[in-house]
């Protein structure tokens, strides 16, 4: 059958904060770009951001890049590539200020400057106290950020495809990448959408866990589609946990609450934060509190009929303190938990927040996979950008605030490097190969044929539940092994489903078959990095391998969708310009 | 099989948001409101679905109300729906 075709020199999947940006770039190098996303640009979910956007502005007291650099190296548990760290933390101070200037409303200090207020993990002067580098617009940064891009890309005549479901990759045998294949929601018609450049920008992919605060369209569908096209995902293994969000919902309940004197309860009503950290109890870091939360659930003490969760108790600061104190979190926990925390606690689980891993980027944002030599070679015509993407600035674990700086920064520099890459090879488009969306009509040819099979409800649950068992924020050898199993069966199970609806127009039930397959791509990754991967770094934390271990695992996973094949890469120590911050153990 | 409501498709999509707390209210409500609710009330709800999330939050969590009589109506019953799972 042929597919309707359409040209552009670029195209940018996903109109988030760093789609967005790199569009900009873009655009305003008069190139013809599309821009694709799943919902409208200003409701992706880089919406929900709320803390901030780093950069040693100083502003308010002595910072410079060089602190950042060493804050987010040693965050990264030193996993992260330095000269990518170096890159985004000497440039954050450039596309903050920039973004200023594009109209975004920041905070304002007194004297006018952006106001900046102090982050977990950001220090100045090598770790030696807290520094202010966050800078906000009120609670609605991500918001502010989203509405500043859009405008200016409507004045630069981006072209948005809003509503459009980028499905495939399409590949050449030399393996350059020439476009996409696209879902057109509101007619259901499957379009090629050919660019001589291609960029990745699809957000995180949180929803692979039945605890998450990511939002149902943060479905990893960058990560599927480049899995699908043989290209490899790196890191997969490191996710991000927040310790309290609410059971069921995900919906985060700030850490303020137990900063306030709340406290956590296991089923029989202990306060067991005293047993695992007596001087700090319930104020430990983010990863000890989610790893004692989760290891009472394990050993059968979680609350609830099916054991599952922890109760976050309040009820004693008493309803004048939590109403001033605390405001907004009665009305979360009534609408999301269905308890008045004035009276009873609230339902908390470890929720997942934030990847770290991704597509495999170098700092210009070209996508890199091996040469088969020991080294990396770029894939042409593709590119990666935000958190689908895996630079590595990140390493093992995120600092907060350095999230929506990744998305500048890097999006910024895909959009030039882009712009490069076609002024050195000006040629005109190339041809598509014969079969260019043939997996793909042949994928949407079994979801309009079945008759019957599984539900995507079903399969999604499953596997949502199984990494969330398996594969949390605390993992266990004997749980990872047979998580490893289960998800292989989850994946040949997603191949077997069925969906009713067979209609065009806004087909959900379609849409979310089609986000199922990228679900499982993400999904099976994480399981069999984690798996394989024998030592705790950052976000990744084994029972039975407690250590870092840098003789051995220094390095990044890159897991095939072919044969599941794991191969491994070195971290990038050493910067661009200055020292290399050596390994070191990571106390604060 | 019964015959498709494009506008509940169309609004069923327009649900999926950028923020957590409303997919889980908006699909919710759809499931539990959507059938008893006349055309002008249909489309007092396509035209909040326009509106950007950090409004739609505010509206839903009862820090604002909008200021058409349809749409108050609609986010009052927004307002209690139960999303919770555990309890
Ligand atoms: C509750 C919460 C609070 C946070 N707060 C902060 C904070 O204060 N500071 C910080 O630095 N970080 C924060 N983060 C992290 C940060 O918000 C995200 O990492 C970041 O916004 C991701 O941006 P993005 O551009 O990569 O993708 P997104 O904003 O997720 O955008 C993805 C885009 O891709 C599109 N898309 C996806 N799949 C397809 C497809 N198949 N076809 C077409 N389009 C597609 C979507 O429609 C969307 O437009 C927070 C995260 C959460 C969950």
């Amino acid at each position: 059958m042929a597919i309707a075709k359409r040209q552009f020199d670029a195209i940018v999947v996903g109109a988030g904060g760093s789609g967005m940006r790199a569009a900009l770039e873009l655009a305003e190098a008069n190139l013809r770009v599309a821009v694709l996303s799943k919902v409208f640009p200003t409701r992706s979910h880089t919406v929900a951001a709320q803390g901030g956007v780093s950069a040693s502005l100083g502003n308010d007291e002595p910072d410079n890049w060089h602190w950042h650099m060493y804050d987010t190296v040693k965050g990264s548990d030193y996993l992260g590539d330095q000269d990518a760290i170096e890159f985004m933390c000497r440039k954050a101070v450039e596309v903050v200020v920039e973004l200023e200037h594009y109209g975004m409303p920041f905070d304002r200090l007194d004297n006018g400057k952006i106001y900046q207020r102090p982050f977990g993990g950001h220090t100045s002067n090598y770790g030696e106290r807290p520094v202010k580098r966050a800078c906000a617009a009120a609670d609605r940064t991500g918001h502010a950020m989203l509405h500043t891009l859009y405008q200016r890309n409507v004045r630069a005549h981006t072209q948005f495809f809003v509503e459009w479901m980028a499905l495939d990759l399409i590949r050449n045998s030399e393996g350059d990448v020439l476009g996409v294949v696209a879902l057109e929601m509101e007619t259901g018609e499957v379009m090629i959408l050919q660019a001589k450049a291609t960029l990745l920008a699809t957000g995180g992919a949180g929803r692979i866990y039945a605890a998450s605060t990511n939002a149902f369209i943060n479905t990893g569908d960058g990560l599927g589609m480049a899995a699908r096209a043989g290209i490899p995902l790196e890191d997969m293994e490191f996710w991000q946990f927040h310790p309290t969000g609410v059971a069921g919902a995900g919906v985060l309940i700030t850490e303020g609450v137990r900063g306030e004197g709340g406290f956590l309860l296991n089923k029989n009503g202990e306060r067991f934060m005293e047993r695992y950290a007596p001087t700090v109890k319930d104020l430990a870091s983010r990863d000890v509190v989610s790893r004692a939360m989760a290891t009472e659930i394990k050993e059968g003490r979680g609350a609830g009929k099916d054991g599952d969760y922890i109760l976050l108790k309040l009820d004693h600061l008493g309803a004048e303190v939590i109403d001033k104190r605390l405001p907004g979190i009665r009305e979360i926990a009534k609408k999301f938990a269905n308890v008045d925390p004035v009276t009873d606690p609230i339902p908390v689980v470890p929720t997942c927040h934030y990847q770290m891993g991704g597509i495999p980027t170098n700092y210009q944002g070209q996508v890199v996979v091996p040469d088969g030599r020991g080294g990396e070679t770029t894939v042409r015509g593709l590119y990666a950008a935000g958190e689908c993407s895996c630079v590595s600035v990140h390493g093992a674990n995120r600092l907060g605030t350095n999230s929506l700086l990744d998305l500048l920064v890097f999006g910024k520099a895909s959009g030039e490097t882009i712009i490069a890459d076609l002024e050195a090879n000006s040629g005109s488009q190339q041809d598509l190969p014969k079969d260019a969306g043939d997996a793909t009509l042949a994928r949407l040819a079994r979801l309009d044929s079945a008759t019957s099979g599984e539900t995507i409800a079903r399969v999604g649950a499953d596997l949502r539940r199984t990494m969330q068992l398996h594969c949390g924020v605390f993992r266990f050898p004997d749980g990872l092994a047979e998580g490893v199993r289960m998800m292989k069966d989850i994946a040949l199970r997603s191949q077997r489903t069925f969906i009713k609806d067979k209609s065009r127009v806004f087909n959900t039930a379609r849409v979310e078959a089609l986000e199922l397959d990228n679900l499982v791509e993400t999904a099976l990754s994480t399981m069999i990095s984690a798996d394989a991967r024998k030592e705790s770094r950052g976000a990744h934390d084994r029972s039975d391998h407690h250590e870092r271990d840098d003789v051995n695992w220094l390095k990044h996973t890159l897991w095939f969708k072919e044969g599941n094949r794991l191969d491994y890469k070195p971290v990038k120590l050493k910067p661009l310009s200055v020292e290399s911050f050596e390994p070191k153990a990571r106390v604060y | 099989m019964s015959p498709r409501n494009p506008t509940l498709d169309r609004v069923r999509w327009r649900c999926r948001r950028g923020m957590l707390e409303l997919d889980l209210v908006l699909n919710a409500f759809l499931e539990r409101d959507f059938a008893t609710l006349d055309p002008r009330k249909v489309e007092a709800l396509c035209a909040l679905l326009e509106r950007p999330d950090p409004e739609l939050l505010d509206f839903v969590m009862g820090h604002q109300e909008p200021a058409e009589a349809d749409e108050r109506e609609l986010v009052g019953l927004m307002r209690t729906v139960n999303t919770s799972i555990a309890a």
